[in-house]
C-alpha cells in the first residue's frame, strides 16, 4: 500500500534541552520587562547532594546498636576553643540565620519556640534582635551582618553566640534586598530607614576588609561581651578550604557553611543558580583545612543548604561536621509552600512547592510577609509545635541510622560508614564509589 | 582621676573595670597611659564616665560606645567608634578609615582629618570632622550628620539614604544619589548646635549641604551598572 504524507508516520515534536520551555519562558519575560527575576530561595537545579551517598551499615565488620532501645547520644557542644559559655545544645541541628523583615514576628517566634522545645538554638538575621525571638529562644545566635541595621552592644550581650556573617550560599559575594513591599513601620524603624523604599544589605562588612582585619574585629567583639560567648563565621559555599582556614586564622569558634542550596530571603535568581558549590562538594575541603590546622572538632564545623531529614544530618555528620543547620526546610514545617493555599498560590502564578516570591511579602502561608492579615494565618504555637514535631523526626532519623552502623553518638558517624552511587558525589565528598575503594582523585589511585 | 597603665594592664583587665563602671559611679574620671597604637581600647562602655587615652589608638577605639566620654590625645586607628550608640569620642588628631561607621548616636569629633569611608552606613550618628575626609565617606548612610571643615574625597555620600551631609570646601565627586541641597534656616540652626558642640571655628553660611536624590530608593534595573 502506498504510502502519502497524511498517513506517513509524523516526527514528534522536540523540545530543546537547551532552549528549554522554562528557558524560552524566562527569555520572554526578561524582554517584556527589562528587569531580571528577583526571588528567594535557593539553587533549584539538580545538583549532586546528599541522596548520591549511602550507608554501609552494619555488617561482618561492624556491630549495629539495637535500634530504639541503646543509646545513642546527639548533644553537641559548639564555641568550645574561646568562649567560657559555649552553646551546649541537645542535638546538631540549629535554625539557621533568617531576618525579621523578610519573615514576620509570628514566624521568628515560632522559630524560637520550636528551636527551644527541641534543645536547640535558633539565629537572628538582617534586621536585628526582635523580642519575640529573644524571648521565646532559649539559646539564640545573633548575626553580624554588614547592614549591621538594629546592631546594638545590649543586643550583643545578651545573645548566646555571635555569627559573622561574611556570606552565605545563596549569594556568595552577594548583598541582600529587602523590598519596599515589606517595609512596614516596625521593619523601618529597627533599620533606621524610611519605610516603603528598598532596604538593600551591603555585600561586605563596613569596617573591616580582610583576615587580618577580621581578626582584630573579633577580639573587639569578645571585649565588649567579655570573652563570654563563642563566635561564629559563616561563609557561602565558595573556596571551603581556604575560607575555612581563614575563619580559623581569624579566631573563630565555629565555621558555618553554607553551600549554594541554602536559601535566601531575595537576591537575583542568576546569581543563586550560577554562584557558589553545592554542599556536598564544600563539607570535605572544609573539614580537611580544620584537620590540616589540628583544629578539627576543637572549631566546630556547621554546614548547611539543602538538609531535609535525618539522613541528611547523619551523612554531613560522616562526613566531618558537628552539626547542620536547617533554614528552607524549617519554613516547610511551618507551613511555607503547604499545599492548602494552592488556590492562593495559583492566583500568584505559582503552585504549592514552588512559590519563591518571598520578597513581595504575599506569602499566602503567612510566613513571610509583614502584612497583618497574612501574618495572623501563622499561630506561632502551633507553628514552634510543628518545629520540634519536625526537628524530633530528624533526630530519631538520624540516630537509626547511627545505630545502624554500631554508633553510640552522633560524632562518631565517619566517612567509612558511606559510599557514593554517583562519580560526581564520589569525586566531590572523596567517597568511595559504591562497590569500589576508589574515588576520582584519590592519592595514590593515578586517576 | 583613676589611671590604668597599659604598659602593666592587659587590655581585658583594663575593658573589664570600665565596663564595670556603674551608672551611678563616682568615679567618673580616668586616664589610660601608654596605649601604644593597641586595638579595642574602651570598647563596649556603658556608664557616664569620662576616660582620656593618652596616646594613638588601634582599631576600634570606644567601639559601640554608650554615654561615654573618650577623648584621645594622639591619632585613631581604623573604626574609631564604631556603631556608637551615645555618648561623645573626641580625637585631637587624625582618624583613619572608617571613623564612626554604623553609628547609631552620639557624637563623634576628629580634630584632624579622616580617611576614607568616614561615617559610612552611619545610622543617627553626629560626625564633625575639623579637617578633611577621605573617599566613599557616608556611604550608604542612613540617618545623622556628617560634618565636614575641610575637603571631602572621591565618592561622598554614594548610596545615601537620608543622611545630612555639610562641607565648607571642596567636594572632589559626589557618589550616586548623592546631589548638593538647598541650605534651610533649620540646617544652619543645626550646623551652628554641631560645630559649637565640637569646638569648631566656622561658620554655618560657609557650607553646603548635600543629601540623597532618593532616586536609588526603589529598586530598577537601571541602578544595575
Amino acid at each position: 500500500m502506498k504510502t502519502d504524507q497524511t498517513t506517513a508516520p509524523q516526527t514528534v515534536p522536540i523540545q530543546s534541552a537547551t532552549f528549554s520551555n522554562p528557558t524560552n519562558a524566562e527569555i520572554r519575560r526578561a524582554a517584556a520587562t527589562g528587569i531580571y527575576d528577583i526571588r528567594g530561595g535557593g539553587a533549584k537545579r539538580k545538583l549532586p547532594h546528599f541522596d548520591d551517598l549511602l550507608f554501609l551499615g552494619a555488617s561482618m565488620s561492624r556491630y549495629p546498636l539495637e535500634g530504639y532501645r541503646e543509646k545513642c547520644e546527639t548533644s553537641v557542644t559548639l564555641g568550645t576553643r574561646n568562649a567560657t559559655n559555649p552553646i551546649k545544645l541537645d542535638i546538631p541541628i540549629t535554625i539557621a540565620g533568617m531576618s525579621f523583615g523578610a519573615l514576620s514576628g509570628p514566624a521568628k517566634e515560632a522559630l524560637g519556640r520550636g528551636a527551644t522545645l527541641a534543645g536547640t538554638c535558633t539565629t537572628t538575621g538582617d534586621g536585628g534582635m526582635t523580642e519575640e525571638e529573644r524571648g521565646h529562644s532559649k539559646k539564640l545566635v545573633y548575626q553580624y551582618l554588614p547592614s549591621r541595621y538594629g546592631m546594638n552592644p545590649d543586643d550583643l550581650r545578651r545573645a548566646d553566640a555571635i555569627e559573622i556573617v561574611v556570606g552565605q550560599g545563596a549569594k556568595p559575594g552577594g548583598g541582600g534586598m529587602l523590598l519596599g513591599q515589606k517595609i512596614s513601620d516596625r521593619v523601618a524603624e529597627m533599620r533606621n530607614l524610611p519605610k516603603g523604599i528598598d532596604q538593600r544589605s551591603a555585600c561586605r562588612h563596613p569596617d573591616w576588609t580582610g583576615p587580618d582585619d577580621l581578626e582584630i574585629k573579633i577580639i573587639e567583639l569578645r571585649e565588649i561581651t567579655s570573652w563570654k560567648v563563642p563566635i561564629f563565621i559563616k561563609v557561602g559555599g565558595a573556596r571551603p578550604y581556604f575560607d575555612t582556614t581563614l575563619a580559623v586564622k581569624a579566631g573563630a569558634d565555629v565555621v558555618v557553611l553554607d553551600g549554594m542550596q541554602g536559601g535566601t530571603a531575595a537576591t537575583q535568581d542568576v546569581f543563586i543558580e550560577n554562584v557558589g558549590q553545592p554542599i556536598l562538594a564544600c563539607i570535605g575541603e572544609a573539614v580537611r583545612a580544620l584537620q590540616d590546622l589540628g583544629m578539627h572538632r576543637e572549631v566546630q564545623l556547621v554546614v548547611s543548604g539543602g538538609v531535609r531529614n535525618g539522613a541528611d544530618v547523619a551523612k554531613c555528620i560522616a562526613l566531618g561536621a558537628d552539626a547542620v543547620s536547617i533554614g528552607t526546610a524549617a519554613l516547610i514545617a511551618l507551613g511555607d509552600n503547604d499545599p492548602k493555599w494552592e488556590a492562593e498560590y495559583n492566583a500568584l502564578g505559582t503552585t504549592a512547592g514552588a512559590y519563591d516570591d518571598w520578597h513581595e511579602g504575599r506569602d499566602p502561608a503567612g510566613i513571610t510577609t509583614q502584612d497583618p492579615d497574612l501574618m495572623a494565618r501563622l499561630d506561632p504555637i502551633e507553628g514552634g509545635r510543628r518545629l520540634n514535631n519536625y526537628l524530633k523526626v530528624m533526630t530519631l532519623e538520624a540516630q537509626t541510622i547511627a545505630r545502624a552502623c554500631g554508633k553510640s553518638h552522633l560524632h562518631n558517624l565517619e566517612p567509612e560508614d558511606l559510599c557514593a552511587i554517583t562519580l560526581e558525589a564520589a569525586a566531590m565528598a572523596k567517597i568511595p564509589l559504591a562497590g569500589t575503594d576508589w574515588y576520582p582523585g584519590k592519592p595514590g589511585s593515578g586517576y | 582621676m583613676q589611671t590604668i597603665d597599659m604598659e602593666t594592664t592587659s587590655l581585658r583587665d583594663l575593658n573589664a573595670t570600665l565596663h564595670a563602671q556603674a551608672e551611678m559611679t563616682n568615679q567618673t574620671a580616668w586616664s589610660i597611659e601608654n596605649p601604644k597604637g593597641a586595638h579595642a581600647i574602651a570598647c563596649g562602655l556603658d556608664a557616664p564616665i569620662d576616660v582620656t587615652v593618652k596616646g594613638s589608638t588601634g582599631y576600634y577605639c570606644a567601639g559601640m560606645n554608650k554615654q561615654a566620654t573618650v577623648n584621645i590625645k594622639g591619632s585613631a586607628g581604623p573604626g574609631v567608634a564604631e556603631n556608637m550608640m551615645s555618648g561623645t569620642v573626641i580625637i585631637d588628631g587624625d582618624a583613619s578609615q572608617y571613623a564612626g561607621a554604623t553609628g547609631h548616636g552620639g557624637l563623634l569629633v576628629i580634630k584632624g582629618n579622616a580617611s576614607s569611608r568616614c561615617g559610612i552606613s552611619m545610622k543617627g550618628i553626629d560626625i564633625v570632622v575639623h579637617g578633611n575626609i577621605g573617599h566613599m565617606s557616608a556611604f550608604m548612610a542612613q540617618t545623622g550628620n556628617l560634618v565636614v571643615c575641610g575637603d571631602a574625597g572621591d565618592a561622598l555620600g554614594d548610596s545615601l539614604y537620608e543622611a545630612r551631609l555639610f562641607v565648607r570646601g571642596s567636594v572632589k565627586s559626589l557618589g550616586a544619589d548623592c546631589i548638593e541641597k538647598e541650605m534651610r534656616p533649620e540646617h544652619l540652626e543645626l550646623l551652628a548646635d554641631l560645630l559649637e558642640r565640637a569646638g569648631a571655628d566656622a561658620k554655618p553660611e560657609e557650607f553646603k549641604r548635600y543629601g540623597s536624590a532618593r532616586k536609588l530608593y526603589n529598586f530598577n534595573i537601571d541602578n544595575a551598572y
